[in-house]
């Protein structure tokens, strides 16, 4: 028997739909829902819990899980609800983002069950981007955990907000309020310092089902509302976006006469009439109408709203491609190269400075330089570290800036999230994301470039790190080592020695006192030079006497180039004991005149900017002081404290 | 925007990212409530157009009434129908008659695609399943890439996150694009109630019984139900705690049973 023929449609032998139906009761606002925490605080079992009490469990399931188990000998848990995959049973943890519908009466969720092994960071990550709230999960046994941290950390970098604490396993420490106020004292403290206030901490014990669903009478102390009342609350649908129309262009259509642009609606809202700019790239036009199947009679004039994918065609032959962002010409979003960004990293192969790699915003695709990495944060404690080595490792976050090949669109501040967010591909992989904190502007290029500007551009100024010592007291030994370090932080560097310059640019010059100046002259004005070109120059030159430092210094003021004196003191004994060069050596017996410290004076800084005792430090704690000035001065903002929130 | 209204437009941008992004996509179609849910979103996406290939893959086990189905669809939509049946197998007299159920749906299913894969040369596959329906399911990606054995390597996805996927493959590879990955069973039903999309008959209620899933005339078993709308089966599905794949007898055969068809290449 066949209820299908060529000429009844439709052909499903369905009700004939009432001619003008009845509202139906509306689809209850959903709730996407991301659970993170350690490892071992009991994310598994909190979601099998509230799948079991709210009756979301396929019949048969739970019974299923508990025949296996008996089979196994082992005693039931509501984790094994979730851990369907017998792998992760055997191994206890939960190996990817898995998705869990289950409904209260008041709306419906989606659990995104993010894994709490700390190399299983990027599920996490997918996970929570797509997620409307978290709960973060603490034991209140064991207290905070680095995990907890890191998870925390990577919250508010995803930009989720609606955040509940449960402060899990009640039980285990007799459901006692004051363990409960500690957590929240010491999590809240955290959780202010990054930004994040959470909507409530509630006490539970996911095992024993207190404080989920109903109110525990073993917390009667307890006022706050339970855990699924918290999830209630929160808002589900992004609200309705009321901002200026951002369009992600995906693609361009020509199946037949029209000319369809096809898009998301990341902001705002678009109608038939208004007019749009495509950024980058400047062509406007207005909609002729948006495009539907099935059509309507009559057609659709908007608006259509944000979150909405759609199809339009427009009063003008326009060419618009892929990646393009349609704006109102009155609010558009940048268009820009250059700009600085926090990532995180899930990639094993490290990001580094200056690599070329290829970065998604939107539906715009560009190949980017990571011109600099700032600093890494650690996480965990949420301070800054100092040196970056040039490289963002798997898990570490970082301040970088990058330029991309050609101007791309996006926004800063959060004023469309989906516009300020990309990610960086290493080969066919996402390695990791970022979200843009400022644009770097770049002067018009017809005209000179500024000092600031091209220190916008690289990421840090130049400046000059003046080595002053005895031969031998470890000045090329320490200005390399700075050099290689500066380099790894994204940072233009070069060594003026005195020994290369005595080989090229002065090797017309003794070693008069005149001669000696002319040399320091020469070498002042190249230094400043290459200062003002934005290279940090090191330069490591005995200029023994205090006029001719006092000249350069004066000289570099003059031009505006920063200006750093180090004194590399290690006593003469120490010096000639060392001897690299064997010069000492020479000079004793006659062969070298005027040797410095010799038969020449040496006449130490009164006031030097940073004294380095080499005879007493290691060469490692001399360059780590020697680092710290010199990223002080290539880098002055990042000392006033501004981002250290971050 | 409604929760429909988010999950349309979520599997609109998909099937465009996909279309954008591969040489040779092509659609997988069952004629099940889900994938005609999928053609529906797909002639949307492409305002009336299905720019590629919908594709068949025909166990020689199919419901007339579905067949019947697939002739009148096609028409209908007007789309490029590729219906692959695994001969070969078939020839060896592989069958439910004579082989055991994982058996018949790897070869007849599976090994089918790969065939019908080998000899188009598809880079993608844009396919209906859900994360609700099997929890192996729940952990896929919505660009899930598969190797040239049709392997999915479950324990190493790519990160997926603002909208961003997988849209390479290398040789031999596909990616398999799943845009209802976030639609419930409950959701599908109200898509197609409120859209009036075309379905066969056999989801609805006859003689106090209908099929909540559709698969191989052997293996697919009807549940009881008085359901005879769409609204009728909301309601059934609101209440009932039997999971949607209950009567595909392939799943239950064996213990883990999902897990080994799809680390196979199953869908």
């Amino acid at each position: 028997m066949s209820l299908l023929s060529e000429t009844t449609l439709p052909p499903a032998p369905r009700a004939v739909p009432d001619p003008a139906p009845a509202a139906k009761p509306a689809v209850p606002d959903h709730l996407q829902l991301v659970v993170v925490g350690h490892v071992d605080h009991g994310k598994s079992t909190l979601i099998g819990r509230l799948l079991f009490d709210t009756h979301s469990v396929p019949d048969g399931k739970a019974e299923r899980i508990e025949a296996a188990c008996k089979a196994e000998g082992m005693e039931f848990e509501y984790a094994f609800l979730l851990d369907a995959l017998l792998e992760e049973q055997a191994q206890n943890i939960t190996m990817d983002t898995t998705r869990v519908p289950f409904r209260t009466e008041r709306r419906s969720f989606t659990i995104i069950d993010a894994p709490g092994h700390k190399e299983f960071l990027k599920n996490m990550i997918t996970g929570a981007a797509s997620a409307d709230a978290a709960i973060l999960l603490v034991d209140a046994h064991e207290g905070l955990r680095e995990q907890s941290r890191r998870h925390c950390f990577l919250l508010s970098l995803l930009g989720l907000t609606q955040i509940v604490v449960a402060v899990n396993k009640m039980d285990l420490v007799g459901y006692k309020p004051e363990v409960f106020e500690a957590i929240r004292t010491e999590l809240g403290g955290f959780l202010a310092k990054l930004g994040v206030e959470p909507a409530h901490f509630v006490p539970i014990s996911a095992k024993h089902g207190e404080g989920l669903l109903r109110h525990s009478e073993k917390m009667p102390w307890y006022r706050g509302p339970t855990l699924v009342e918290a999830l209630e609350r929160f808002r589900g649908n992004p609200p309705a976006s009321g901002g200026p129309l951002r369009l992600s262009v995906q693609d361009v259509y020509r199946f037949d006469a029209r000319r369809i642009i096809a898009g998301l609606i990341e902001s705002g809202s678009v109608s038939v009439g208004d007019e749009i700019e495509f950024v980058p790239g400047g062509k406007r036009s207005r909609v002729k109408a948006i495009e539907t199947w099935p059509q309507t009679t009559p057609p659709p004039r908007g608006p259509v709203g944000s979150g909405s994918e759609v199809a339009l065609t427009l009063e003008d032959e326009l060419f618009v491609e892929r990646g393009q962002i349609g704006a109102p010409t009155s609010d558009k979003p940048h268009s820009a190269r250059t700009f600085t960004a926090r990532v995180f990293w899930i990639h094993d192969t490290p990001l580094r400075s200056g690599e070329l790699i290829p970065l998604k915003l939107g539906t715009q695709q560009a190949e980017a330089r990571v011109l600099g990495i700032q600093r890494t944060l650690d996480a965990v404690t949420l301070e800054t570290g100092t040196g970056t080595n040039g490289e963002v490792k798997v898990h570490e976050v970082a301040e970088i800036r990058l330029r991309v090949r050609k101007p791309i669109a996006f926004e800063v501040g959060g004023k469309v999230p989906a516009l300020g967010r990309f990610v960086l591909m290493r080969g066919r992989r996402i390695g990791g994301g970022g979200v843009i904190d400022s644009v770097v502007e770049e002067p018009p290029e017809s005209r000179g470039v500024s000092p600031v500007s091209r220190s916008a551009i690289l990421g840090h100024r130049g400046c000059i790190i003046w080595m002053t010592g005895l031969s031998g007291s470890g000045k090329s030994t320490l200005a390399q080592a700075l050099e290689q370090r500066l380099l790894n932080s994204g940072i233009l560097s070069t060594v003026l020695d005195g020994d290369v310059l005595r080989t090229g640019l002065s090797r017309n010059l003794g070693f008069t006192p005149d001669d000696r100046s002319e040399n320091l002259r020469r070498a002042t004005e190249l230094a400043i030079h290459l200062a003002d070109a934005g290279v940090v120059v090191v330069a490591a030159l005995i200029s023994p006497f205090r006029a001719d430092r006092a000249m350069a210094a004066e000289r570099a003021k003059e031009r505006g180039v920063p200006f750093a004196e180090i004194f590399v003191n290690a006593p003469l004994a120490e010096c000639e004991r060392r001897d690299p060069k064997q010069l000492y050596k020479r000079a004793r017996a006659g062969q070298i005149p005027q040797f410095t410290g010799i038969d020449s004076p040496y006449e130490a800084p009164l006031a030097p900017d940073l004294e380095l005792r080499t005879d007493r430090l290691s060469v490692g704690d001399s360059i780590e002081k020697l680092a710290e000035m010199a990223l002080a001065l290539a880098r002055p903002s990042e000392q006033d404290g501004s981002g250290a929130h971050i | 925007m409604t929760h429909l209204d988010e999950l349309e437009s979520q599997s609109i941008y998909l099937m465009r990212e996909a279309f954008h992004g591969f040489e040779k996509p092509a659609m997988l179609w069952s004629m099940g409530k889900d994938s005609n849910v999928l053609l529906w979103l797909a002639k949307k996406a492409f305002c009336g157009h299905m720019p590629f290939p919908v594709v068949h893959i025909d166990t020689t086990y199919e419901f007339p009434e579905m067949l019947e189905f697939r002739s009148w669809a096609q028409k209908h939509y007007g789309f490029d129908l590729t219906v692959w049946i695994n001969k070969e197998a078939r020839a060896r007299g592989i069958g439910y008659e004579t082989t055991d159920p994982v058996t018949v749906t790897h070869e007849l299913k599976t090994v089918a695609l790969q065939q019908c894969l080998a000899a188009n040369g598809y880079d993608a596959l844009i396919t209906g399943i859900r994360r609700d329906e099997d929890s192996t399911r729940a952990k896929e990606r919505y660009f899930s890439p598969r190797n040239a054995d049709f392997e999915w390597d479950y324990k190493d996805q790519p990160p997926e996150f603002w909208n961003h996927f997988t849209t390479e493959s290398g040789p031999g590879e596909h990616v398999r694009v799943q845009p209802l990955l976030d639609w419930t069973e409950i959701d599908i039903w109200r898509y197609l109630d409120r859209e009036k999309v075309p379905l066969p008959g056999m989801y609805f209620s006859r003689n106090g019984e209908r099929y909540r899933s559709l698969g191989c005339m052997p293996i697919s078993k009807p549940v009881k139900s008085d359901a005879k709308t769409i609204d009728d089966i909301i309601e059934e599905l609101k209440v009932t705690k039997v999971s949607e794949r209950a009567g595909r007898a392939q799943d239950h055969h064996e213990r883990n049973a999902m897990q080994k068809l799809r680390a196979k290449g199953f869908m």
